[in-house]
């Protein structure tokens, strides 16, 4: 056989993908990297420059006076964030799926196509939503906890340090809880109806067949919604920035790891902005965000796949 | 086998939960047809003759420059995706087709960015705008965007492009075909992958706030989204204004949805649950 000519129209097809995505993805994040192991000076004459400084941006960050409370304050309100997702968002997301997933139920279609609604829209119109609604001037969620008999519990819920970082979770659950729903409801279509029906007969009810055949069978999905709301919480900022500015009030009572990364970065109100301590706080984010995809990947979807065998 | 009670408590409950979930969306929209007095002491009713009032929608249309943010938002959205599905659809087409050495390794490296978010290289795209003279344009957004969607656009295409037969290709490569014939020859035969990519793409792009507040905020070049962040912003005591604006940027998305949601659901299985 005659040696082929060089392929060219690979490198064709490949070149424009793979160099937009590494000037402009992979590129990036790791100079992002870089930068937070640099700092900036003033030389003199008022010249800019930056100097490397190793891992100290990252030793200030978690031990300076001035820095550590406020990432400790940001990462654990985001540890709470994604705690009520994971507690309230995945298993509603699931009990949907279970409910549109039955065939017991006529018009699924349409309640899964009105049910996800919230979910295409704008964080930053839900946002707005959601202000108005909690407003105290505007009185609807007096009205609304009025029809259960419970108006006095009504409070400025998003007003005070102690209730604004739950309610903030509670309306990102709100709208996000249509992609485990989808996700879910995907994974249950796919079970074989024989594996149910099999179930049945031999006397299993609704709620030993979900625990026995169903969930098993999509732990996977379990998995991947898992990580994904990992991520998608430890990257958020759009919500906590339009009710609550970047200032991420009251009190930064709902400062999370993106706020508190736009802030430092691009600087708000009398602070200014500090790109180097920005791409550090960004470090800290991908490297929490990575050990969680690791422990998904090595940890949760191999043990799978051990069963699986 | 029928078990009304079971099916009741079924409907019961998702009933619940789509009131729930449409609730807020449809006050808001109703309310911003009315007047300032009927929207705090009748928020439940729908607009009457004597409630009738536009008065938000003349107040958006002279404060912000919306039908500018559309434009904006349209470009960006549009030629973002364009530049994925081709750049993404060629990438998957030689990953798919030729076994070279490093094929699975660079699928890998392309795979990476499905799970790290863009936002984290936030700092240094920003200088790189600077130094590229970008600040303030949509080529920026166009660029972040397509770099941001080629990961997950490039692994589903992948699949599908595996599916196509092989004899159709052989076929065509025996008439003498060359090999960018034969990708032109795949793209129609994986065009519900495409819809399905474009769909999934769309809706992170056109709601993205980051970016164009950090990247592209000057007046001529903001998004939909921001222009309405800002509006909302400066208007908050003015409710008329704020429901009106909320309305018109909603409803586009809202019929959007309503032609496009088969194949975004689609989509939304497709990426992530093979």
């Amino acid at each position: 056989m005659r040696r082929r000519p060089f392929p060219v129209h690979i490198l064709v097809f490949l070149a424009p993908a793979v160099l937009l995505y590494t000037a402009f993805m992979i590129y990036p994040l790791l100079d992002s990297l870089r930068l937070s192991l640099f700092a900036p000076t003033v030389e003199e004459g008022g010249a800019r420059g930056l100097a490397f400084v190793g891992l100290q941006n990252y030793r200030t960050l978690l031990s300076h006076p001035q820095w550590a409370p406020q990432l400790l304050n940001a990462l654990s309100n985001n540890v709470l964030f994604f705690a009520i997702h994971m507690l309230v968002q995945n298993p509603v997301g699931l009990s949907l799926a279970v409910l549109l997933s039955s065939k017991l139920v006529r018009g699924r279609a349409v309640y899964r196509t009105l049910i996800f609604t919230p979910t295409v829209l704008s964080v930053v119109l839900i946002g707005f939503i959601w202000r108005l609604i909690l407003s105290p001037l505007w009185g609807i969620s007096g009205d609304v906890l009025g029809l259960f008999g419970l108006e006095h519990l009504n409070q400025p819920w998003l007003g005070q340090e102690s209730t604004a970082l739950v309610t903030l979770s509670l309306v990102s659950v709100w709208q996000n809880v249509g992609i485990p729903m989808m996700l879910f409801l995907a994974a249950l279509v796919g079970i074989p109806d024989e594996l149910l029906e099999a179930a049945r007969v031999d006397g299993a009810t609704a709620w030993g067949v979900f625990w026995r055949v169903q969930f098993p069978l999509i732990l996977p999905t379990v998995g991947i919604v898992s990580v994904l709301t990992f991520v998608g919480n430890f990257n958020a900022f759009d919500l906590i920035y339009t009710t609550q500015r970047a200032i991420a009030g009251p009190n930064f009572s709902t400062d999370i790891m993106g706020t508190l990364f736009f802030r430092t970065f691009f600087g708000f109100q009398l602070q200014p902005g500090n790109p180097t301590m920005g791409a550090t706080i960004a470090g800290v984010m991908l490297l929490v965000i990575l050990s969680g995809v690791l422990v998904y990947l090595f940890g949760y979807q191999r043990r799978l796949q051990r069963i699986e065998l | 086998m029928k078990r009304p009670a079971a099916t009741l408590a079924a409907h019961t409950v998702l009933l619940f939960y789509t009131a729930l979930a449409l609730f807020p969306v449809v006050l808001v929209i109703v309310n911003s047809f009315k007047g300032r007095l009927a929207i705090f002491r009748t928020p439940y009713a729908p607009p009457t003759p004597e409630t009738w009032d536009l008065a938000g929608y003349r107040t958006v249309l002279g404060g912000a420059d919306f039908p500018l943010y559309f434009r904006n938002s349209l470009v960006v959205t549009l030629a973002s995706l364009a530049l994925i599905l081709w750049v993404s659809s060629m990438a998957a087409f030689a990953l798919a087709e030729y076994p070279f050495p490093g094929n699975t390794l660079l699928g890998l490296y392309l795979a990476l960015g499905i799970m790290v978010p863009i936002r984290l290289g936030t700092v240094s795209l920003l200088q790189m705008m600077v130094r590229l003279g970008l600040t303030n344009t949509l080529l920026a957004l166009i660029l972040v965007y397509a770099a941001a969607g080629i990961p997950l656009a490039v692994f589903i295409l992948t699949q599908f492009m595996r599916q196509v037969p092989k004899d159709l290709k052989d076929a065509a490569r025996i008439d003498g075909a060359s090999e960018y014939r034969i990708y032109a020859l795949v793209l129609p035969l994986v065009r519900p992958a495409l819809g399905t990519v474009a769909v999934f793409n769309m809706i992170p792009i056109w709601n993205d706030l980051w970016f164009p507040l950090i990247l592209a905020p000057a007046e001529r070049t903001k998004t939909v989204i921001l222009g309405a962040q800002v509006f909302l912003g400066q208007y908050i005591n003015d409710w008329n204004a704020v429901l009106a604006a909320l309305t018109l940027a909603m409803v586009p998305v809202i019929v959007l949805y309503v032609l496009f949601s088969r194949q975004l659901i689609r989509g939304l299985t497709a990426g992530s649950v093979k």
